[in-house]
C-alpha cells in the first residue's frame, strides 16, 4: 500500500480497523477538503492483521485500532507513538432481512440449530463477543470465524448464516442489507478504539489524528454510532 | 575457415551462459523464500507448536479433505476429459474453457460462485437446505467442494492431454478382441495413461492441499470443521507469527515430500 | 467361417464401393495401391467403420446393413484382426496380451478356446513373459496372430501383415504365414500393396484401385493376366491394349505388336521386360517383332536395368548391366529391339 506519489504530493498512509471503514472515509474526505494538499490513503482490515503489518514494516503512517489489546501489540514492538482513545462501540446482532431463524435476543444464539459467525478470537470483534457470552453465561458454538468483522456482515448479507455478533456501527453501514437486533447496554461490551501515528510517521499524520479527535471528526464518528471515547 | 569456426563456437557458448543466469536467478527467487522461513523458523519451540490442538485438528482436516477433493476430482475429471478428448460435439471449445476456468480465477471469486451455487439460497443449494436441512458452507463437505473446485481442472488436462496422445488404434484392437468400451477403458486406456494419470492426480491433491480463498469464502473457517491448514496460518498469524512459521513448515514438509517422491515423473511424459 | 461384404463408404471426398468375399479355407488378398481404400473395407469388416451402404454379412449373419439399421458393434462380430503395427498392448506381457481376448469375452479355457494352442503352434512358449518392446518384429507378428486367434474368431482380417518387418525377416515370416494360413479352417482376408505377399500367400486377389475393385481372380490368373496399368506395373509388366485381328495387334497408343494368338477384338497385351533383348545392329532371326528404337531412360532396378524405349508402342525392356556396359546404352541412343511373338501375352479386355 506504499505510495509512489511523486515528492510534491504528502500522503497520509492510514491502516484501519474495518468497522472504521465508512465512518472514516468520510473523515478521509472532510480532511481533504480542509488540507487539499494532502492525499490520505486507506487499509482497512482486522485490527490484529494491520498490527501484524505495521510490526512486519509496512510503511504507514497512522494505526486505528478496534482494541487496546490489538494497540498493545503495536505499542511493544515500539512501532507507535502514545495511542489516544477516540471513540468506543459496542456489539449487536445482525441477521438476514428475513430473519429466517427468528432470532429476538442474544439467549437464541445458544440454540444449536442457529448458524452462527462471528469474528475470529485475536481480532477485536472477536475478543469482545467472547466476553459478551461469558459475560452473560452464554455458551456458543459459532460455525465460522470470519477475519474481520466485514466478512461477518456479507454472510449475513447474502444469508448464508441465521446470525453474526458485529459492531453497532457496522448495522447502520449495512441499514436495508441486514437486520439489527440491539443488545441492552447492561449485558453489552465496549470496546475502546484507540489511534495513534506510527513511529516513522510522517508529520501529516499527527494533523490527521488531531483531526480524528477534533470536533469534526468527533461528529462524524458519532453521525456513524460511535459513541465518545 | 578458422575465424567463422571460432566465432560460431562463440555463438553457441553464450547462450548458455545467458540462460544460466537466468536460470540461476529463477532458482533463488524460489529459494530465498523458503530460506527465509527456515532461519525465521522457532526450532525450539517447534515441538510444543506442532503438536498443539490447533495445529494437529488442521493438520488432520487439511490431509482428509485434500484426499476426498483428489478423488472427487478424479471421478469427475477422468469422464470429463474422455469426453473432451475422445467425442467432437458442439460448444467444445466453450465447455473446456469453462472447466479451465478455476486455473485463473482467483481463488475467492471461486469461492463467492460457489456460494451464489451452493449457498442456502443458491440456485442448487436452496433446494439443499430447505428439502434436506443441508448447509454445505459451514461443513467439511463444503471444504472438499471448494478444494475439489480449483483442483479439477488440472487433473482434466493431464488426463486430456494424455488421452489425446496416445495411439486409438490400440482401443480399436481391443475393440476387435472382444472389450467392450467399458472393458477398453478400463484394461486398455487407463492403464496406458497411467503416468500421466497419477501426475494429474497428484498434482490436484497438491492444488486442494494448499487451497485457501475458495475455502474461506465459501467453507467458513472453523477449528476442527473447516478449518484446514492455510486457513489456521492465517488465522495464526493474526496472534502469534512463531506458530504461523511453524504451521507454514508443516505444510512445506507434506508439500515436498509427496512432490520429490514423484520424482519429476509428473513432467509431461509420454503415457 | 465366412465373409460376404459389399462395402460402400465415403472418407472425405473419397467413394469406396467395393465387393469382396472369403469362403471358409480360403484366402483373399485385397491387393492395391496406398490410398486406394483397402484398410477402409477391412475396418469395416471388423465393424471399426459403419459403411453407409451395402450389406457385410459373417456366416450370412449381416453384421452391418444400413438398410435395415443393422449394426454388430466390433466386439461381438468375433472377427479377428492382425494390425499393421501389431499393436501389442505396451503394458502386458506378450502371455496377457494373447489372453486379452479371452478375457475380455469371458471365455472359460476350452478345446478350441485354449490360447495355449495358439502358444505352441506359433512357437511363442518361451516369449508368454516378456513384454512388446522386448521382442523382435518377426515375433511381434506371430503374438498379433495369437492374440487375433485365441478368440477362435469365424474370420481372420490381416491388414499389411508383413510391411513393419525388415527385408530379410520378411522372406522367413511370409513363408511362416502362408504355412498357417493353408491349415486355417476359415476365411482369411489379407490387405497388402507388396504384390508378392498376394501372390505368396492368397487363393484369390481382389484388386482395389480408386475405391473400386478393378480385378478379381484365382492368384495364378491375375497374375499372369493383369487387366490394369496399376497391377502390371506392380508385376513388372507392360500392359497395352489394342485391337487384335489376325495376330496383329493394333495398340491404343499406336503401333502394332504380331503375337501368336487366335484371339480378336478388344485385347490387353502383357510383355515381360526380360522377353525383349536389344542390339545395335538389326538382329537376324524369326522374331516377328523387330524394329528401330530410341533409348529414352535408364535404370537400376533391383539387379537389373530398366531400360524404356520409345514407341510406338512404349515397352521397357530389362537387361543386365553388363549387356548396358557393353552396348553403351544411353539415354537418346538408337538400338534395334527385338521380341518374339510367343512373348507376348494376350487375353480378352
Amino acid at each position: 500500500m506504499a505510495g509512489c506519489g511523486d515528492n510534491s504530493e504528502r500522503t497520509v498512509t492510514v491502516s484501519a480497523a474495518s468497522s472504521l471503514t465508512d465512518a472514516f472515509t468520510e473523515i478521509g474526505e472532510a480532511f481533504s477538503e480542509q488540507n487539499p494538499d494532502v492525499t490520505i490513503r486507506f487499509n482497512f482490515a482486522g485490527s490484529s492483521t494491520l498490527a501484524e503489518q505495521i510490526n512486519a514494516g509496512a510503511p504507514v503512517d497512522v494505526f486505528a485500532a478496534a482494541s487496546p489489546t490489538a494497540m498493545q501489540r503495536a505499542v511493544d514492538a515500539r512501532s507507535v507513538d502514545t495511542p489516544l482513545p477516540f471513540a468506543t462501540n459496542s456489539l449487536a446482532i445482525a441477521v438476514p432481512l428475513q430473519n429466517p431463524a427468528g432470532i429476538s435476543g442474544l439467549e437464541d444464539l445458544s440454540d444449536p440449530s442457529v448458524t452462527l459467525v462471528v469474528c475470529d478470537a485475536p481480532v477485536p470483534c472477536g475478543a469482545a463477543a467472547a466476553e459478551l457470552f461469558a459475560k452473560n453465561d452464554l455458551t456458543i458454538e459459532p460455525a465460522s470465524l470470519e477475519p474481520d468483522v466485514r466478512a461477518v456482515l456479507t454472510k449475513i448479507i447474502v444469508d448464508e448464516a441465521d446470525a453474526g455478533i458485529v459492531y453497532r456501527t457496522d448495522l447502520n453501514a449495512a441499514v436495508g442489507d441486514v437486520k439489527g437486533i440491539q443488545i441492552s447496554d447492561d449485558i453489552n461490551v465496549v470496546d475502546e478504539y484507540l489511534i495513534a501515528v506510527t513511529s516513522d510517521a510522517n508529520p501529516d499524520g499527527s494533523r490527521f489524528v488531531e483531526f480524528v479527535t477534533s470536533d469534526d471528526g468527533q461528529r462524524i464518528l458519532r453521525s456513524w454510532g460511535f459513541m465518545r471515547p | 575457415m578458422t575465424t567463422a569456426q571460432r566465432s560460431v563456437g562463440k555463438a553457441s557458448a553464450k547462450a548458455p551462459a545467458i540462460v544460466m543466469v537466468f536460470a540461476l536467478i529463477a532458482v533463488a527467487f524460489l529459494f530465498i523464500p523458503l530460506i527465509g522461513l527456515l532461519l525465521e523458523t522457532p526450532w525450539a519451540q517447534l515441538p510444543a507448536l506442532l503438536t498443539s490442538t490447533t495445529a494437529t485438528e488442521a493438520l488432520r482436516l487439511s490431509i482428509v479433505t485434500s484426499l476426498l477433493a483428489a478423488a472427487v476430482a478424479t471421478i469427475l475429471g477422468v469422464p470429463l476429459a474422455w469426453v473432451l478428448a475422445r467425442k467432437e460435439f458442439t460448444g467444445q471449445r466453450f465447455v473446456r474453457a469453462i472447466v479451465l476456468l478455476p486455473l485463473v480465477l482467483p481463488p475467492v471469486v471461486g469461492g463467492v460462485t460457489l456460494l451464489t451455487a451452493f449457498g442456502r439460497r443458491g440456485l442448487v443449494g436452496q433446494y439443499l437446505y430447505d428439502w434436506f436441512g443441508i448447509q454445505l458452507p459451514f461443513s467439511t463437505a463444503g471444504v472438499v467442494m471448494a478444494e475439489a473446485f480449483v483442483a479439477m481442472p488440472f487433473l482434466v488436462i493431464t488426463v486430456e492431454g494424455a488421452l489425446r496422445n496416445i495411439d486409438t488404434r490400440y482401443e480399436q484392437v481391443a475393440r476387435t478382441l472382444g472389450a467392450s468400451p467399458r472393458t477398453v477403458l478400463f484394461r486398455v486406456t487407463l492403464p496406458m495413461i497411467s503416468a500421466s494419470l497419477v501426475a494429474g492426480i497428484v498434482l490436484a491433491w497438491a492444488r486442494a492441499l494448499g487451497e485457501f480463498g475458495a475455502t474461506i469464502t465459501f467453507a467458513g473457517n472453523f477449528p476442527g470443521v473447516t478449518q484446514t491448514l492455510p486457513l489456521a496460518v492465517y488465522s495464526t498469524l493474526e496472534v502469534s507469527r512463531d506458530e504461523a512459521i511453524a504451521l507454514s513448515l508443516v505444510l512445506l514438509a507434506v508439500s515436498l515430500t509427496v512432490l520429490v517422491s514423484l520424482r519429476g515423473r509428473f513432467l509431461g511424459s509420454r503415457t | 467361417m465366412s465373409v460376404t461384404a459389399r462395402v460402400v463408404t465415403h472418407i472425405g471426398d473419397f467413394g469406396i464401393d467395393a465387393q469382396i468375399e472369403a469362403r471358409p479355407g480360403e484366402t483373399v488378398a485385397l491387393l492395391g495401391p496406398n490410398g486406394a481404400g483397402k484398410s477402409t473395407v477391412l475396418k469395416a469388416i471388423a465393424g471399426l467403420v459403419p459403411i453407409e451402404d451395402g450389406c457385410i454379412r459373417i456366416d450370412s449373419t449381416p453384421v452391418d446393413e444400413p438398410a435395415s439399421g443393422t449394426f454388430i458393434p466390433p466386439e461381438h462380430r468375433r472377427v479377428g484382426m492382425v494390425f499393421q503395427d501389431y499393436l501389442l498392448f505396451p503394458h502386458m506381457t506378450v502371455q496377457q496380451n494373447i489372453a486379452f481376448g479371452r478375457k475380455s469375452l469371458k471365455m472359460p479355457a476350452g478345446k478350441f478356446n485354449d490360447d495355449d494352442t495358439w502358444v505352441h503352434a506359433l512357437d511363442l512358449t518361451d516369449l508368454l513373459d516378456r513384454k512388446p518392446e522386448q521382442i523382435s518384429g518377426g515375433q511381434a507378428q506371430r503374438v498379433a496372430l495369437a492374440r487375433a486367434l485365441a478368440t477362435n474368431p469365424r474370420a481372420l482380417l490381416l491388414d499389411e501383415p508383413l510391411a513393419a518387418l525388415d527385408a530379410a525377416t520378411k522372406q522367413s515370416v511370409r513363408g511362416e504365414l502362408r504355412h498357417f494360413l493353408q491349415r486355417f479352417e476359415h476365411g482369411s482376408l489379407l490387405v497388402t500393396h507388396d504384390p508378392l505377399d498376394a501372390l505368396v500367400l492368397a487363393d484369390r486377389i481382389v484388386v482395389l484401385e480408386d475405391g473400386r475393385v478393378t480385378q478379381v481372380g484365382p492368384t495364378a490368373e491375375v497374375a499372369s493376366q493383369p487387366r490394369t496399368d496399376y497391377l502390371a506395373a506392380l508385376l513388372g509388366v507392360t500392359l497395352h491394349r489394342g485391337v487384335a485381328a489376325d495376330g496383329v495387334i493394333a495398340c491404343e497408343s499406336g503401333g502394332t505388336l504380331i503375337a501368336s494368338t487366335s484371339v480378336t477384338g478388344d485385347v490387353i497385351t502383357v510383355i515381360r521386360p526380360q522377353a525383349i533383348s536389344l542390339h545395335t545392329h538389326k538382329p537376324e532371326g524369326s522374331a516377328r517383332n523387330v524394329w528401330q528404337t530410341t533409348v529414352t531412360t535408364v535404370e537400376a532396378h533391383h539387379d537389373q536395368m530398366r531400360v524404356t524405349l520409345t514407341g510406338p508402342p512404349q515397352l521397357t525392356a530389362a537387361v543386365t548391366p553388363a549387356a548396358v556396359a557393353e552396348l553403351g546404352i544411353a539415354p537418346g541412343q538408337q538400338l534395334w529391339a527385338r521380341l518374339k511373338a510367343t512373348d507376348i501375352t494376350v487375353h480378352p479386355a
